[in-house]
């Protein structure tokens, strides 16, 4: 059997849990604790260690989605969730500008672990204060190579569009290595 | 869409750094608790601006420049659009195109020089709309030069820093056909560290050789980079600490991905596709 694994990540409440959620055939193994930090109380829980879903493709693979907590402090958990990753996808809410210096930050800390491909996921495009994907793009000071797509996590279309389109890059990664 | 946020979040220049790349029209509308200001764009570019409870009518600014009295303002009919207004002025030789535009640019330079001085308050960009009743500066304003100019006044260093935290990447021209440094107003300063740029210089590299701090060479290359003149080319990365790299190269050996095969990746995505 072979495994696969792609890690979630994003800033505090951008939406990765429901991201794992909508897509996973399994129920989400999340380990969401109440929160008790009054300046991230804009939610009632908060993934503290990691998320888990899988998606099985036949009885030879299983891809493994990988949720990191969204809390500053549990950060070091990121470094060991990277770790053989196939890729990852940064998710941001779009209708939150204070949170793109740190979706950039996330973004660069990531980079450094592992040099796989990566693509953005603007969320939340379906809030009426969302920043359009091109202007995220701008914001967040990332390349035209990189893709920045817009998701609502809770859309499986819009959910299978993005991993579909890392896959897409990962494929691209690997016809530029054997050239 | 609208843009929305504070520029807390968001600082002005940023915000106009979007603008500019994205060649958007519209108007920015930022309301401070000092002031209320409004600065419109035709394709990134600036066409007018006004800041405060001033009077941006074109009757307002012929008083403010002395070129009318107020009594005589009040006598112009209101229902008057700025641009019938000005018509009949240059028509009737009192006001040549020249001082008008100048008019213009000078009350567009004013807003701009205020709306620097903002540091916190509500922005939100309205796409497609214009004061269609008021001058606008013809031709419209670049906002390179205006982004360097409100860059130069940055005092906060932690916020360069966090903005561009390593001074290692190198920086290159961006190959963008509208970015022309001749149009620029740089200073002497700036035109030194533009002569370094290139692949083989880091940033920290141009600093040293032009004997510069790290705030006055993070000062120059945040503007720059803001008005789109320059790109990094390597990542501004967070730098991982020592313990933390070597075990990143170490799960890189046993990295399953660079075991993944073309096949593998292929049956995944015909998977998800039928989901």
């Amino acid at each position: 059997m072979q495994t696969v694994k792609m890690v979630i990540t994003g800033p505090f409440s951008a939406g990765k849990t429901e991201f794992i959620r909508t897509i996973s055939e399994i129920d989400v193994v999340s380990t969401e604790r109440k929160i008790t930090s009054d300046a991230e109380r804009i939610k009632d829980q908060t993934t503290v260690a990691m998320d888990f879903g899988r998606i099985t493709v036949d009885d030879d693979l299983v891809l493994y989605l990988f949720g990191t907590p969204g809390q500053k402090r549990f950060d070091f958990m990121w470094e060991i969730l990277s770790e053989g990753m196939l890729g990852f996808i940064v998710i941001v809410d779009s209708s939150r500008p204070e949170t793109f210096r740190e979706a950039r930050g996330i973004l660069d800390t990531f980079r450094g672990y592992a040099d796989t491909p990566y693509v953005i996921a603007a969320n939340k495009q379906d809030h009426e204060d969302a920043w359009a994907p091109e202007d995220l793009r701008i914001a967040l000071k990332i390349g035209a190579a990189i893709k920045v797509l817009p998701c609502v996590a809770n859309d499986k279309e819009t959910v299978k569009s993005v991993l579909l389109e890392l896959l897409y890059s990962i494929l691209e990664t690997m016809d530029l290595e054997s050239q | 869409m609208a843009l929305k946020g504070n520029l807390h979040d968001f600082s002005i220049t940023q915000l106009l750094n979007l603008i500019h790349l994205a060649r958007k029209t519209g108007t920015l509308a930022i309301d401070s608790k000092s002031a209320a200001t409004r600065v419109s764009f035709r394709e990134g570019k600036l066409v007018y601006a006004t800041t405060g409870a001033a009077d941006s009518r074109l009757v307002g600014l012929l008083i403010k420049v002395g070129k009318i009295t107020p009594d005589q303002g009040r006598r112009i009919p209101e229902n008057k659009t700025d641009r019938e207004l000005a018509g009949m002025l240059v028509q009737a030789g009192l006001l040549t195109k020249i001082e008008l535009d100048q008019m213009v640019r000078n009350n567009i330079k004013e807003a701009m020089d205020r709306l620097f001085a903002l540091t916190d308050g509500i922005f939100r960009f309205e796409p497609n709309i214009l004061p269609e009743d008021r001058l606008w500066a013809e031709p419209p304003v670049n906002l390179d030069s205006i982004i360097m100019e409100g860059t130069r006044r940055l005092k906060e260093s932690e916020k360069l820093q966090e903005e561009l935290p390593n001074l290692e990447v190198i920086l290159r021209f961006t190959d963008r056909p509208d970015a022309r440094l001749r149009n620029v107003n740089l200073s002497v300063d700036e035109w030194r560290v533009v002569s370094y740029i290139n692949p083989k210089n880091s940033i920290r590299q141009i600093a040293q050789a032009n004997g510069m701090s790290e705030f006055q060479i993070r000062k120059i290359i945040y503007g720059m980079l803001q008005a789109g003149l320059v790109e990094v080319i390597q990542p501004i990365s967070v730098p991982v600490p020592a313990v933390a790299a070597a075990r990143a190269a170490a799960a890189a050996k046993s990295f399953p991905s660079a075991d993944v095969k073309r096949s593998v990746v292929n049956r995944l995505i015909d998977r998800i596709k039928r989901i």
